[in-house]
Parts: C-alpha cells; sequence; structure tokens
C-alpha cells in the first residue's frame, strides 16, 4: 500500500499542482507535499502526490556502490 | 548497471551476509516492518540467497492486514443505510466483513467506486452532489498526507457530501510493542513510511530497547545492502538506527507532509488486529475538519466481530507464526477465497507465501 514511485517533474502548472513523465505520457500530480520541487526533479509519488524530492547525488552514490562491488566480484562467465 | 552486474552486486553481498551470521551462534530473527518490503522480498526470491540461520518474520504493516474485520462493516453498512457512494483504494475491496466484502456489497448493486488517488473523491462527490460519498482512509503515515491533502483542497470548493471513515494508524506504537520482543533481534524500517516521519525518529528502538534498525528501499539490492547492515548491528553491534534509502529518505522526513497531516489529523486510540487496542496509535479528524468524519454525520450501529478462530492472521502479523503454520493456508484460504486479511491484501504474508513459496 505504500507503494511509490519515481517520476520525472515536466512542469509546473501553479498552485501546487504539476505534471510528470510516466514513460511518454504525462500525469498530473500534487506538490503541495514538496513545495520546494522544481522542473527536472525526480518526485517519489505516491497515490496522486509528490511525497519527496529524489536526491540525485545519493542515488549516484548507490549505483557506483553497486557497481563497485559487481567489479569487484571476479566470477566466472556463466555457460 | 545490468541484470549480470546486478547479480553479481546481490552474491557479493549476500556472502557477506553469510559471513557475518556464521559468527552467531543462534538463529537470528529480523522483522520487515512493511508489507511493500514482504512483497518485494518474496517477489525477488531473495531468501534464497540468505542463510539458514537468519529468519525474516513479516511486521504489522500491511494496513489492510491490521484494519479490524469490524471496519468493513462499517463501510458496508454506511453505504446500505445512508445509500453512500464508497470510494476505496483497491487493496480494500475483498476484505471480507461479517456479511460480505465491498466486492459483493458492489455486486448486490451497492455503489463502489476504485480509485488510484484520494483526490478522486472531490470530483466523485461534486458529481452526485445530492449523495453522501465516503473515503474509506485506510493506511499509514505514507497515506494519511494525502487524505488530509485532499480534506485541505475539499474545503474551498464547498463540497458538502463529503466523508472520510477513518482508519489510519501510525506506526510507531506498535513497533515499540514489537520492540519489547525478546524473540526480534532487529527490524528493516519501511521507505516511504519513513519519507514522511524521517529515520531520526527511530532512536528509541536502539537507546530504550537495544534493537537495531535500517531503514531501506525496495530494490532488491536496496533490501540486501540493508540486511547487510542490519544482521552486523545484530551480531556485532551497537544497536544503532542507519537509513539506507538516503535518496528518498531524509533524517527529519518530510516536515510539509507531516504538518498537512496533523493540521486535519490527531492522535486517538486504535484497534490492530492482531494486536488489539494500542493507545495513540490511530488517527482522527480534527478542529475544523472533524465534519468530514462519516460516523459523527452518518452513524451506524455494527456489532464487535470475532474472527475465525482457525485464522492465524493475529500471529502472523506479529512474527509470531509463518503460514505455513496455519491449517487454513492454500486449502480454505487462498487469494481467490480468502478467510483473513494476510492472504486478501496483495502485501500480506500469506499471499506472499502463496504466490512465491516460502523458500
Amino acid at each position: 500500500m505504500c507503494l511509490a514511485v519515481p517520476m520525472r517533474l515536466v512542469e509546473i502548472s501553479g498552485d501546487g499542482v504539476g505534471k510528470v513523465d510516466t514513460g511518454g505520457v504525462t500525469a498530473p500530480v500534487s506538490l503541495m507535499m514538496i513545495p520546494h520541487a522544481q522542473v527536472g526533479d525526480y518526485l517519489i509519488i505516491h497515490a496522486g502526490f509528490g511525497i519527496e524530492v529524489l536526491d540525485a547525488n545519493e542515488a549516484e552514490i548507490r549505483l557506483d556502490l553497486f557497481r563497485e562491488l559487481a567489479e569487484a566480484t571476479a566470477e566466472p562467465a556463466e555457460p | 548497471m545490468n541484470t549480470s552486474h546486478e547479480g553479481r552486486a546481490a552474491r557479493a553481498i549476500a556472502r557477506e551476509i553469510h559471513a557475518t551470521c556464521e559468527r552467531s551462534s543462534r538463529p537470528i530473527h529480523l522483522m520487515e516492518v512493511c508489507g511493500t518490503h514482504t512483497m518485494a522480498i518474496a517477489q525477488s526470491g531473495l531468501k534464497a540467497l540468505l542463510p539458514n540461520n537468519l529468519k525474516l518474520v513479516s511486521g504489522p504493516g500491511c494496513p489492510v492486514c491490521v484494519t479490524e474485520k469490524r471496519y468493513i462493516d462499517q463501510a458496508l453498512e454506511t453505504g446500505r443505510k445512508y445509500d453512500a457512494r464508497i470510494v476505496t483504494f483497491g487493496d480494500l475491496i475483498r476484505v471480507p466483513g461479517s456479511s460480505g466484502s465491498l466486492a459483493t456489497f458492489r455486486s448486490e448493486g451497492g455503489r463502489v467506486k476504485v480509485v488510484y488517488s484520494p483526490l478522486d473523491m472531490i470530483r466523485i462527490a461534486q458529481a452526485e452532489s445530492a449523495r453522501p460519498t465516503v473515503f474509506l482512509g485506510v493506511g499509514f503515515e505514507t497515506t494519511a498526507p494525502t487524505v488530509a491533502a485532499t480534506l485541505k483542497t475539499a474545503v474551498p470548493t464547498g463540497v458538502s457530501n463529503l466523508y472520510v471513515l477513518p482508519a489510519f494508524k501510525t506506526i510507531h506504537p506498535p513497533l515499540k510493542i514489537l520492540a519489547a520482543k525478546e524473540d526480534l533481534d532487529g527490524f528493516l524500517l519501511p521507505g516511504h513510511v519513513s519519507a514522511i516521519i524521517g529515520s531520526d525518529c527511530y532512536r528509541y528502538l536502539a537507546e530504550e530497547f537495544h534493537k537495531p534498525g535500517v531503514v531501506a528501499g525496495f530494490e532488491p539490492l536496496d533490501i540486501l545492502v540493508a540486511l547487510r547492515e542490519l544482521v552486523r548491528l545484530a551480531v556485532d553491534g551497537p544497536p544503532q538506527i542507519l537509513n539506507r534509502y538516503k535518496r528518498v529518505v531524509r533524517e527529519g522526513g518530510n516536515p510539509a507532509a507531516r504538518e498537512i497531516m496533523y493540521e486535519v489529523f490527531e492522535p486517538t486510540d486504535a484497534v490492530w488486529r492482531g494486536l488489539g487496542l494500542i493507545p495513540g496509535s490511530g488517527l482522527k479528524l480534527r478542529g475544523p475538519y472533524a465534519g468530514f468524519d462519516s460516523l459523527t454525520a452518518m452513524p451506524v450501529n455494527v456489532s464487535p466481530t470475532e474472527d475465525d478462530p482457525r485464522c492465524l492472521c493475529a500471529a502472523i502479523l506479529t512474527g509470531a507464526k509463518t503460514p505455513d503454520r496455519c491449517g487454513l493456508f492454500g486449502k480454505q484460504c487462498t487469494p481467490e477465497e480468502p478467510v483473513g486479511p494476510c492472504m486478501v491484501s496483495s502485501e500480506g504474508t500469506c499471499a506472499a507465501h502463496y504466490k512465491y513459496g516460502s523458500a
């Protein structure tokens, strides 16, 4: 029930409302809980509301960590 | 990162978890508090990567599962007695009450509308202003602010036939009860509830109960990394709270969301399936928003309910039993014909075990 997914904010329509891109289709989103969100931000969307702005720096740190782990792990190629 | 990279990273993390668990002389029991984690773990098959002495047990963070049967009865009775339109998230639709579910109510001509966003309830109420529209307010801190924000949006529209039947719950009160249980060694903490309430607020787990907790995201690698930290803290100590979902969860959470939530709601006592009455664990409408309370505007008389005594949902929700210990599981109780809410909700422990197996 607490499922929430990241989507990119493509437009701020004013009055706490914006539009997010969901694979080429835009959908309305309420920005009431994230008034600081800016166009281009990735938002965490739950039930039509942006509940948080994704921290792009932290997202990159996470990906780096997994890349390093994968690269440091010498495993024979799967047959 | 491609799939092969992810697989290698996952196995590397799993090896670290194995190494830590080998240092433990006893089984380690960790609770995933959140139902969305329960489902993500089952769906990804992560348990197959984990050592045998690491036991993951599911917690009470499945809103549908912890909602008492009486709530469904109240919703159905409100629909029948006041010819109200019931608006709900899809999760609740098949939960059995004493006399049928919302799905059977609809098949008998009752008005039930499933929505994705609570914001839809304003438009639905406006479209039929002579009929009461009742939104079923079930969920935790992730969902409660969205309903609060909807009611704040509804006030200036002047809509007068809109109500909420509130059964919102907050996660700290049950967590304090569970933290006192000796057989739980640590907590995988919810990701999106924590986006609202923050990662700092769980300190009592470490300070009062000496149990570690790690906030986790929902991708399989997020969960594995969080488990690696949690196992390490549970085996080697010290008990502390870590945040491994920093791209979404801030230390202080989302204060704007909490402000909206507590402008509209205030704490109240609530009954949890499996845990009973927990003081201050629910949310009720407050101040100028009290008029939205469906039970105040449209009272219903519903008898206290009893769960099927053979159903083990209560024990399963507190991590005391696993679904395979229940005599109904997979026989009388299936996702098509559920007896208890742990089988109804897509993120219920029994539904996850049934669909993906217990491995």
